[in-house]
């Protein structure tokens, strides 16, 4: 029997009438009853209740979509759009992390570094993705791949899919926020153009660590913030149930971060999310790095670096009364 | 671990309620009762045991800076509520609230002075207002305190304390992070030292951008300094916390630190450290 696919709490309608359709096929297999015509009753019913949920997604709904088991991930997009792929590991210093992963790998025929945090489908993957959440020795890895993209001429292009850097002692005594830290601080500076895209989670500093970028992009239902929806309602709302009304306070879905500038480019998903659709999703993905690199390497790299610059200086909204008087 | 040594137990015993609010201070160290004019005298520094009590930023700069030197900047710069940000309490009243408590407009005072005669531009985080987190208006400040030491051709102080990131400002306090590293990227461009001053406690967002980025990185002793919560690392991992985690103390032996300097010491061993790093240049 097939399964259901519709497994979101708000996706119930869906899941109510995809239920029926399974029985409904079921029958229509094993009896010679033609009831074709309430299967397509029921597939145009699926077809306007998908337009009517998911054109209305809440912030929390779409947080759950990029967080969806099913949901493509760095290595799936890395597949799909580039070829010959090779992942170089480790830091030079410490060890592998594997919840970031990169190497060159080809767009089209030219010779990028590719980068991602990647996180596990299942527990066994988890264990060693260790839940797309990386230790210092992720960041400092993937800025070694970086400076090697930049002595090498190669355009960089990262996939941010985190729930945040790992809170956890080892990750304190080798000084993740510094790794971070000096990663923003290296990544304003590198002189390759860098493209970086949003697939899922953009968590926090642990996102950032990875997004220093001439253009940064974000999928429909990817979302990218200051502090995960449960950590903020766990500290305003004293509650982390009430992380609904923290994802609508923080104001991170993508056409906010558009307006904000945060984001240069909101990249459309298949109906439902990527997940229902992997190679339109990444079709979609690779039609918008092809286009921003193609922009980018016009840029002489003085150009480009003062660009990136002004693009991280002028974020932000304060007032300023002294200019104002003067 | 004799991190904190013992607790000297005081003779007299005083009920809290028995203290007037404003002349005395107990030292949560020890338990040691503190004339609060002597306490400020001693930079907020309990003489016997050594804890040191938050500065405000304003006093901070004066026991750094030479007399009289020290020029403030960027004073108009303020928040404003980007994102109409309303949890519990709406932001704009967060805000009001600590003005009122603080008399600063936000948690950055920033701005140019002289120590040991050289000059120095010099940014201090107030952890009084809204736990010094970041937002737009304190990364513009910072960032405006980092592009005058480029302009100015002079060393760059910040001292940090910092919850992180400002909440309520979202993923434009997170930006603040990627423009404040930004212009340190420039600064280090520039050939001119940064000095980062960690005092308790500096967390998050503001430890992983400006404040791990110092040339020279000093702490206060005993703050507690980090990107994760204590807490929250605990609830993640289900593991016990080493003793001293995340101090200034753990920190220099686990080789982020350079060196931790006492409060009393901290104006002479930094001129002393500019001179070193900056001094031959400035005749230049």
């Amino acid at each position: 029997m097939e399964d259901v696919t519709y497994t979101l709490e708000f996706e119930k309608p869906l899941r109510e009438l995809e239920k029926q359709l399974i029985t409904l096929n079921q029958v229509s297999k094993e009896s010679k009853v033609d009831v074709t015509s309430e299967i397509e009753a029921i597939e145009a019913k699926i077809d306007k209740t998908k337009m009517e949920i998911y054109s209305n997604l809440t912030p929390w709904q779409r947080v759950q979509l990029s967080r969806h088991p099913k949901r493509p991930y760095s290595l799936d997009y890395i597949d799909m759009i580039f070829t010959d792929f090779e992942e170089l590991h480790g830091d030079r210093r410490f060890r592998e992390d594997a919840a970031i992963v990169g190497g060159p790998a080809f767009l089209n025929g030219e010779s990028v570094m590719v980068l991602g945090q990647q996180k596990g489908r299942n527990t066994r993957e988890n264990l060693k993705r260790n839940f797309g959440c990386p230790h210092p020795e992720g960041y400092r890895k993937a800025m070694r791949l970086m400076e090697m993209a930049e002595k090498f001429g190669m355009p960089v292009v990262t996939f941010v899919d985190t729930p945040g850097a790992y809170p956890g002692i080892g990750a304190e005594e080798r000084h993740v926020a510094e790794a971070i830290a000096v990663n923003i601080r290296d990544m304003s500076a590198l002189k390759v153009p860098i493209v970086t895209i949003v697939i899922g989670e953009g968590g926090s500093g642990g996102a950032l660590g990875m997004a220093v970028a001439d253009e940064v992009m974000i999928l429909e239902n990817g979302y990218y913030s200051v502090i995960s929806p449960e950590g903020c309602a766990a500290i305003l709302w004293k509650d982390r149930a009430a992380a609904p009304q923290a994802a609508d306070a923080l104001k991170f879905s993508p056409e906010y971060l558009a307006k904000f500038g945060v984001v240069d480019r909101v990249i459309d998903e298949p109906m439902g999310g990527a997940h229902r659709d992997y190679a339109v999703a990444a079709q979609n993905l690779k039609t918008a790095i092809v286009d921003s690199l193609a922009k980018l390497q016009k840029k002489s790299t003085e150009k480009l670096l003062e660009d990136r610059y002004q693009r991280f200086r002028n974020l932000g909204e304060y007032a300023d009364s002294a200019a104002m008087e003067a | 671990m004799a991190l904190f040594g013992k607790p000297q137990y005081s003779t007299v015993t005083v009920k809290k309620k028995d203290i007037p609010k404003d002349l005395w201070t107990k030292c949560p160290k020890t338990g040691e009762i503190i004339y609060n004019r002597v306490l400020k005298e001693n930079l907020m520094v309990v003489p016997s045991s050594g804890y040191h009590f938050p500065l405000k930023a304003r006093d901070r700069i004066a026991s750094m800076l030479d007399e009289g030197t020290f020029e403030e900047m960027d004073m108009g710069v303020h928040s404003l509520d980007p994102l109409e940000f309303n949890a519990t309490s709406s932001y704009p009243e967060k805000l009001k609230q600590n003005q009122d408590k603080t008399k600063e407009t936000d948690t950055v005072i920033s701005g140019m002075g002289t120590m040991g005669g050289m000059p120095v531009s010099i940014a201090v985080m107030d952890f009084r207002f809204m736990a010094a987190s970041l937002g737009s208006a304190a990364g513009e400040k910072i960032t405006r305190a980092i592009e005058r030491g480029v302009e100015k051709k002079c060393p760059v102080i910040i001292v940090s304390a910092s919850g992180g990131a400002r909440m309520q400002e979202g993923i434009l306090s997170l930006m603040q992070l990627a423009k404040t590293s930004a212009a340190l990227a420039k600064l280090s461009e520039a050939g001119l030292p940064y000095f980062s001053i960690l005092t308790n406690p500096t967390m998050a967002g503001v430890m992983a951008s400006y404040a791990s980025l110092g040339d020279v990185i000093i702490a206060e002793p005993e703050a507690l300094i980090g990107f994760a919560g204590p807490r929250v690392i605990k609830e993640t991992t289900q593991q016990d916390l080493p003793a001293g985690f995340q101090t200034s103390e753990f920190l220099l032996e686990h080789g982020l630190v350079d060196l931790i300097i006492p409060r009393g010491e901290m104006r002479d061993r930094m001129i002393n450290l500019i001179k070193a790093l900056y001094g031959s240049k400035k005749s230049a």
